[in-house]
């Protein structure tokens, strides 16, 4: 009954209904499996996409039904057994079940974790109003009734997140501050030239941007509503709202005490998240994909976590084909991401690490439309767009298979 | 098959067209996906299925009469 050993698992359940737990179960039915699927998910609707919400839905124009991944329809036909409102708590690995959290036992044969990642909180802020994160729908929500003209904002993490929602929020007349102890914004995914461009355009928006700044040491609340945040230099920032947007971990705390491996804090180490093999197998018979998952990089034996839309939906396609298929082994892919800021969108194809070389290829950053590429070793590592997309996509060839660097555009 | 798309929410990122090239490009423009034909001939149809199921803006709607 080893599923692992070439047959086909009769039972396949997935936990986290998501975009990964959702491409699992798509793509196993597209590759024609027969067997029986399970979605457990802890949420109570049915799986959504999570980058509108720091952007059309946080603006106010779309509304959530908007987000839905799938229609209803398309879910019933492919006959999968849908279990949403309740986490799954433990798993059983021995009798190959997992246990949910109203005693409810779902058995498996074969197991896949795409539970995702959960926002970071700012310790101390607990039942204080006014103080949020942006992970889920109810985040979005909660935030977007408080971000009115006038309104002063202050979001803790200039990453991602902290940037489109600033860029939101000052399109909706809200006076917004953004705190980073970080040199540049979206410091973990380009480098400083490209961060001190970005700064510029959030200030040009009127977003007082403070990087390098000295780490938060606490809030003030006021009749249990946030009033102030305080920097460890003495500074106080009164506030109305506060977005704490510093970073999210791996919802892993359910697997304790499964066959599964936790990769340590280091982004070469898998940062918390379940390590895999390259073909997403954490232990016999469990898998993991999506933001959650730590998938072995062949090429330098380094685990790598991604927290990108792209990824979990690719990720949760090859899982599905390695459960079925024990030959399948996943082509090399190529981290793709994309942020919408104001009216710019940055994408990216591979990474841009701080010590590779960058240079603009087309474009300009004045104009603020522009692509540029960076290498290392006389190699291609990445590509980054803004506002020229269909240029950016002939540079992905190039970055996935770090290609000798010239100037020009690959035919 | 009657292929349609959400152009408001396409992201740009030419998925679709990495899976599917005779069927979708992008406008030069602004990247946003445009359908070169909306009804496929059968051999484009796992092609088609394969980018409906990858664009990770879920815009792409494939219907099947
Ligand atoms: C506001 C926001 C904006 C973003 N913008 C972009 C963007 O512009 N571009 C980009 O590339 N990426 C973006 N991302 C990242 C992208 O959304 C994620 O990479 C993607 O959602 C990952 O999908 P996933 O299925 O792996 O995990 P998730 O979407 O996190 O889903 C995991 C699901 O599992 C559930 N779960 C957790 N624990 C349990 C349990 N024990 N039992 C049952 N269910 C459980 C969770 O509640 C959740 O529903 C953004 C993310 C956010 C939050
Ligand atoms: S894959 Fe989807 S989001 Fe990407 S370009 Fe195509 S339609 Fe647009």
């Amino acid at each position: 009954m080893t599923p692992d050993a070439g047959r086909e698992p009769a039972r396949v359940v997935v936990v986290g209904a998501s975009a990964a737990g959702l491409a699992v179960v798509e793509a196993a039915r597209s590759q024609g499996y027969r067997g029986e699927l399970t979605l457990i998910g802890d949420e109570p609707h049915l799986p959504y996409d999570r980058p509108p919400l720091s952007k059309q839905l946080l603006t106010g124009d779309w509304p959530p039904e908007r987000l839905l991944l799938r229609e209803q329809a398309h879910l019933d036909g492919l006959a999968v057994t849908m279990k949403l409102g309740q986490p799954a708590s433990t798993v059983d690995a021995d009798a190959r079940e997992v246990v949910l959290a109203d005693g409810d036992r779902v058995p498996y044969d074969a197991l896949v974790v795409t539970t995702g990642v959960r926002a970071r909180c700012l310790p101390g802020s607990d039942g204080i109003s006014g103080v949020h994160v942006l992970r889920t729908l109810q985040d979005a929500l909660a935030l977007r009734a408080e971000l009115v003209p006038g309104r002063r904002l202050v979001v803790l993490g200039a990453g991602v997140l902290g940037a489109e929602a600033a860029a939101v929020a000052r399109g909706l007349g809200a006076e917004v501050t953004v705190l980073d102890p970080l040199a540049w914004p979206l410091a973990r995914i380009v480098n400083r030239e490209i961060g001190g461009w970005l700064a510029e355009v959030h200030r040009e928006h009127g977003v007082d941007l403070r990087c390098s700044c000295a780490p938060v040491t606490g809030l003030h609340a006021a009749e249990g509503h946030v009033a102030a945040v305080e920097l460890a230099d003495g500074t106080v920032l009164p506030a109305d709202t506060v977005l704490v947007a510093i970073g999210a971990t791996p919802a892993v705390e359910w697997l304790a005490g499964s066959p599964v491996t936790i990769g340590g804090p280091e982004p070469a180490s898998g940062s918390g998240g379940v390590l895999c093999d390259p073909r997403g197998q954490a232990a016999p018979g469990i898998y993991a994909a999506g933001d959650v998952a730590a998938w072995q990089d062949p090429a330098t034996g380094e685990y790598r976590r991604y927290e990108h839309r792209l990824n979990a939906t690719e990720q949760g396609r090859a899982v599905a084909r390695a459960l079925l298929d024990p030959g399948f082994t996943p082509p090399p892919s190529v981290p793709y991401f994309w942020s919408d800021q104001y009216d710019l969108k940055l994408q990216t194809f591979g990474t841009l690490d701080a010590d590779d070389e960058f240079i603009v290829v087309d474009g300009s950053l004045g104009a603020r439309r522009f692509i540029g590429v960076s290498h290392r070793d006389g190699l291609v590592r990445g590509a980054l767009g803004v506002g020229m997309p269909r240029q950016l996509r002939a540079w992905r060839t190039a970055v996935a298979e770090h290609a000798p660097w010239k100037e020009t555009t690959p035919a | 098959m009657k292929i349609t798309v959400e152009e408001d929410k396409c992201c740009a990122g030419g998925q679709c067209v990495l899976a599917a090239p005779e069927v979708f490009d992008q406008r030069d423009e602004d990247g946003i996906v445009v359908l070169l034909t909306d009804t496929p001939d059968s051999s484009k149809y796992e092609a088609v299925r394969e980018a409906a199921q990858i664009c990770p803006a879920a815009c792409i709607h494939v219907a099947d009469n």
